[in-house]
């Protein structure tokens, strides 16, 4: 039986002769001398991962201006920060947006900005109070000129993460990225063998207080972090490092093309060997750390898993789905996770680093629930119109017109002889006719691509729908593609005006 | 080489691509093709010589007829390798080597843009892109 202790470790890194290799490393050395021989041999195993890390932020203290301002608003280059502390504190979150340029630019990209030694914009706005008399300030900082800036991510480093797939027929976008359709592509995130949770799953060193690489410098973990879900292998922590002392190669701001911005986070945990139960926890390789791929096209809390997966078979390249070969790609950086894992093992290697036993465990057995909800939820069923009016591909656009100024219907589906929906005709697609002077079939002037909803589905849904379309009502049918209603943006007007 | 052909909502109705190659028996291999309400836009390859004549072909048609000549533009510096470009490819122009670093060959690219859109660093750009 093998057993260390932190202190003897520590006494071999200030001497210079302490074993660290990193995860990757270690998967054949517990292969070959097994996790005794290996636990006698290795003293450290470092990890790393570099992945977008959307729970991510900065805390800053700005100084106090002359006369001083108790800032009641913030903006960072007009993206706002959280003030709601003290005077001159406040948090940049890494997805709040740009006012101005919106998904272009957020907090991700200001804090990147600083950290490449630029200046930036600081606008504030305030009461005016007789301690703080200053209503409105704007200057101009650069990190340098910051008392502090801390970053603390409430959430990061999960131990692994659901991969992404898409089966609608359009493209999504999504954090997860482009999803093409029809099961195109799957995505995933996660370092796999030398992810640091995954290598120490049962908590053994990781910890409150436990020392870490993050962004290129040292940092510490404050606890668990949120949505920290031990049960389920998805545990999470919550980070502390400087900022000041951290480098560009490990903290990059992202853009996800429809979601908005966040941030690319370079963070690794050194795992002392202190006896064979943790050597063999960190000889966890990519075959032995299993996901799901969910389908993101269901726009729900709840996605269906389609099927479960190694970080080995999604790292080959290619994944086999419903019986095709489907191409994969790793939204995290698995070059800068290997150059984190090094650059720990160096510093380490190199005396400049000293490994801990965290202040307190982290939390096991810990599952975290759905929201509870207190406001009713409205379907589509509820609030659609059932007396809908259909027309027949083969009327002529004279009754469609006519049809439409006796019922006050704007938009009519079309329906085929066996009554199932092949298109939409609207009181705007009958002007465009007679504009052009055509007065033949419903047919010809109808649009054939009709988005339709579901009654099944949520009113908050159909309604992005309708948004991100550009109509105004959307036939509701079943699963014959039979017409079953219809639902147009004015009952969902009314069903708000009802609430509020 | 490469050009994009684009037809206005008036002309989409036409069938001015069979017409061209018709008329001047050049093949045109079609890589991308995109209708909606308010014109189409297609990417295809023809062989340099045969260039002058579908140009002529297809513009007198009413279609505006550019060169597509400059492949996806990698920006090194700002790509932190993650590989999210790989699955989104047609022509497979993105591939990790052993080491996981990122290798494009542009050769292959067709200028679709998909990529463009996925890269969470904004390290890919066309030059030509809509």
């Amino acid at each position: 039986m093998v057993k260390k202790t932190i202190h003897e470790i520590n006494a071999k890194i200030r001497d210079g002769s302490v074993n660290v290799v990193t995860a990757e490393e270690m998967v054949n050395i517990v292969g070959e001398l097994g996790p005794e021989g290996a636990s006698r041999e290795v003293d450290v195993v470092t990890t790393g991962t570099f992945g977008a890390m959307c729970s991510s932020g900065v805390w800053f203290n700005f100084g106090h201006s002359e006369p001083p301002i108790k800032m009641q608003k913030v903006w960072m280059n007009d993206v706002e920060a959280y003030t709601g502390v003290a005077a001159v504190d406040a948090y940049m979150g890494a997805t709040q947006l740009s006012e101005s340029l919106g998904m272009d630019y957020g907090g991700a990209h200001v804090i990147e900005d600083l950290l490449r030694g630029k200046s930036v914009d600081v606008h504030a706005v305030s009461h005016g109070t007789d301690c703080y008399p200053r209503k409105v300030l704007d200057t101009s900082l650069s990190l340098e000129d910051m008392n502090q800036a801390i970053m603390i991510n409430p959430r990061n480093a999960y131990q692994k993460y659901n991969a992404a797939t898409n089966s609608s027929k359009q493209t999504i976008h999504t954090y997860m990225g482009s999803l093409l359709p029809r099961l195109g592509n799957v995505t995933y995130s996660g370092a796999g063998v030398l992810s640091p949770l995954s290598n120490d799953p049962e908590y053994l060193t990781i910890g409150t207080g436990t020392r870490i690489f993050l962004g290129g410098a040292q940092g510490y973990i404050v606890g668990q972090g949120t949505q920290h879900a031990s049960a389920g292998m998805f545990g999470t922590l919550m980070l502390q490092g400087d900022l000041k002392k951290m480098s560009p190669d490990y903290i990059r701001a992202a853009n996800f093309t429809g979601y908005g911005t966040s941030l690319y986070v370079g963070m690794g945990i050194p795992i002392p060997v202190l006896d064979e139960r943790i050597a063999q926890a960190t000889a966890v390789s990519d075959a032995d750390i299993t996901t799901s791929i969910l389908d993101y096209s269901v726009p729900s809390r709840d996605r269906p898993v389609l099927r479960k997966v190694t970080y080995e078979e999604l790292r080959s390249g290619h994944v086999e789905l419903e019986g095709r070969e489907v191409a994969t790609s790793s939204l995290s950086s698995f070059k800068r996770a290997r150059a984190i894992a090094s650059e720990l093992k160096d510093w380490i290697s190199g005396g400049d680093f000293l490994v801990s036993m965290p202040v307190e465990r982290l939390p096991g057995n810990t599952s975290s629930h759905a929201m509870k909800e207190t406001e009713g939820v409205s379907f589509v069923s509820d609030i659609m119109s059932v007396s809908v009016v259909t027309i027949e591909e083969d009327a002529s656009v004279y009754k469609a017109a006519k049809i439409i100024m006796e019922t006050a219907f704007n938009h009519l589906p079309v329906v085929s002889k066996d009554n199932v929906l092949v298109g939409i005709v609207t009181a705007w697609d009958i002007s465009k006719a007679v504009s052009q002077n055509k007065f033949d079939l419903v047919e010809d002037i109808m649009t054939r691509k009709v988005i339709t909803a579901r009654v099944d589905e949520q009113v908050a849904v159909v309604a992005r729908r309708l948004d991100q379309h550009g109509v105004s009502a959307l036939p509701v049918v079943n699963g014959g593609n039979h017409v079953v209603g219809i639902i147009t943006s004015d009952d969902i007007s009314k069903l708000f005006a009802r609430r509020h | 080489m490469k050009i994009k052909i684009t037809i206005s909502g008036e002309t989409v109705v036409k069938p001015i691509i069979a017409e061209s190659i018709l008329e001047t028996g050049v093949l045109l291999n079609v890589s991308q093709a995109h209708f909606d309400r308010s014109q189409g836009e297609i990417v295809a390859d023809v062989m340099e010589e045969h260039y002058e004549k579908v140009y002529k072909a297809l513009s007198s048609r009413g279609a505006r007829v550019t060169r597509l000549d400059s492949p996806i533009e990698w920006n090194e510096d700002e790509c932190v390798e993650c590989s999210a470009c790989i699955s989104v490819c047609p022509t497979k122009v993105f591939s990790l080597e052993e080491d996981y670093s990122l290798r494009v060959d542009k050769a292959k690219c067709i200028q679709c843009g998909t990529c463009v859109e996925m890269c969470p660093q904004r390290a890919l750009t066309l030059i030509n892109s809509k």
